[in-house]
């Protein structure tokens, strides 16, 4: 009897053109020129970065543009201690949760310019742009963000973004 | 059983979606609230369907949540199949006697890939997807086995695309098609023998949604509910080399199990993605000549993929909310050559 067959190929390629929708898209055109847009919730009244269509708490559509700043408070993070295909970062290196101010729901980014060990909950932070020529239409149009210099931010203030 | 009725429905196709999925469901999933006179916080079950393949990336069904807004956490299901299947699992949720309203929707875009190609996917993955049959491809094969056997001729084909066009005014958006008699239809050249582009559906992106209601609240909430009176789906073998491509058993047996043989209705909604197929599942459905077939135009005038089998059941509702039928019978399919088939038996009373 011939040797059992434990293995076929059968490669799959399918290609796909996916519409970033209306509200996404707001946010990323307005990336690129350094604004940050997120949209303002009709009855709950929280604002979504990046701005989304849909209140996902609510169930109803957002249409108002709401511009935030690019300064923030870490509200939880990580530090990466493990290498992977593809990793750019050095070892160890902190990726976090961001509530920038003037939004509702946090966004996840890199924490540079500070030992990973001196990271804490309520720092405040501020975003790292790269240089407009080399800007991308995503959240890699900031590099990462650093600390801003000011006083953490008190627990109070961002326990309700946790 | 407990009586449900389909209160209200609401759709949506065009030829190409600008916005993302979240932003072409917030319409209609809005639009059939409104209809049935209901807020959101007083449905008892939420379910979707859609595909994942169409959209080439995961989890859309979670993103999607953001249309109906999922908090108090809501009851929710969800299929990767044609919405008509998430209508069936509603109904059967509406069985258990607990709650009264349930909401379907289904989304599906078409054109965010080559969808021919996408379905070939849905193969066997060891002796026929690596081949890439497309779904075009195998309905031609179908076609071809069914002009062999003397079930249908082209010109039986092309009148069923030439009515399909003459029945339906195209909406915003929608796709557009030349008013042609079936002898011109004729004229035109194949694109996959035997199928000419009138016997294809096109590729639509589309959204639809639906809220059923149990018992007594459906007379309170609308004044023409759609009451379903049978439903059923059945499935055959996934290999199509074991099946008999000319015959339709699934669909003949749901159509027993829910109650559509022998009965008179005054509309058919048929899922046939293609035009043989429309013949195929009229024979297997046992419907009598004076029956008004696909008043919608079908899935041939607009085929959003997951999408266009609740179309067939909203669309015939809607001829029994509007006061124009009596009784219809909706069928919606599913897999490569009419693999699996459900058949809905709706009534006014």
């Amino acid at each position: 009897m011939s040797e059992p067959i434990r293995k076929i190929e059968a490669p799959v390629r399918l290609e796909f053109t996916v519409e970033a929708g209306r509200a996404l898209t707001r946010f990323l055109s307005s990336i690129v020129e350094e604004r940050i847009v997120g949209r303002r919730c009709p009855e709950c009244t929280k604002v979504y970065v990046p701005a989304r269509s849909s209140c996902p708490t609510c169930g109803v559509p957002m249409s108002e543009d709401v511009t935030v700043a690019d300064t923030g408070t870490l509200t939880t993070f990580c530090i990466v201690n493990v290498p992977f295909e593809g990793q750019t970062m050095k070892l160890p290196y902190v990726y976090g949760a961001i509530v920038l101010d003037g939004a509702d729901l946090p966004i996840l980014h890199l924490v540079q310019g500070i030992p990973a060990n001196e990271v804490r909950m309520g720092l405040r932070v501020k975003a790292e742009w790269t240089p407009p020529e080399e800007r991308p239409a995503s959240l890699e149009a900031i590099r990462w963000f650093t600390p801003s210099g000011e006083p953490d931010a008190p627990f109070d203030a961002y326990k309700e973004h946790l | 059983m407990r009586d449900v009725a389909i209160v209200s429905f609401a759709n949506h196709i065009t030829s190409h979606a600008e916005g993302d999925d979240v932003e072409m469901l917030v319409p209609v999933i809005t639009e059939a609230l409104r209809a049935a006179n209901l807020k959101k916080k007083e449905i008892g079950f939420t379910v979707s369907g859609s595909c994942d393949y169409l959209g080439g990336r995961p989890f859309s069904f979670v993103m999607a949540l953001d249309a109906v807004g999922a908090w108090p956490p809501i009851e929710e299901s969800h299929v990767e199949m044609d919405g008509a299947f998430a209508l069936y699992e509603a109904w059967v949720r509406l069985q258990h006697g607990d709650i009264d309203t349930a909401l379907i929707y289904a989304f599906g875009r078409s054109t965010t890939g080559s969808t021919r190609d996408v379905l070939a996917t849905q193969l066997d993955p060891y002796v026929m997807a690596p081949l890439w049959p497309d779904s075009v491809g195998l309905a031609a094969l179908q076609a071809r086995a069914m002009l062999d056997a003397g079930t249908c001729t082209e010109r039986e084909m092309a009148q069923v695309a030439a009515r399909s066009r003459r029945s339906k005014k195209p909406g915003p958006g929608a796709h557009t098609f030349a008013e042609m008699q079936a002898g011109d239809l004729l004229g035109l050249p194949y694109t996959t023998a035997p199928l000419r582009a009138h016997d294809c559906a096109p590729d639509s992106d589309g959204v639809a949604a639906m809220v059923l209601v149990a018992g007594d609240r459906a007379k309170k909430l609308t004044s023409r509910p759609a009451w379903i009176r049978g439903i059923d789906h059945r499935i055959e073998a996934h290999q199509l080399g074991v099946r008999d491509l000319t015959k339709s058993v699934s669909t003949a047996l749901a159509a027993e199990k829910a109650g559509a043989l022998g009965k008179s209705f005054d509309v058919a909604e048929i899922h046939a993605p293609f035009s043989h197929q429309e013949i195929l599942v009229r024979k297997a459905l046992g419907l009598a000549g004076d029956v008004e077939i696909n008043p919608s135009g079908g899935a041939l005038v607009g085929n959003p993929y997951i999408v266009a089998g609740l179309d067939r059941i909203g669309e015939a509702a809607r001829r029994i909310h509007d006061g124009s039928a009596k009784s219809a019978v909706a069928h919606a399919t599913s897999g490569p050559c009419l693999q699996q088939n459900l058949v809905c038996v709706l009534s006014e009373g």
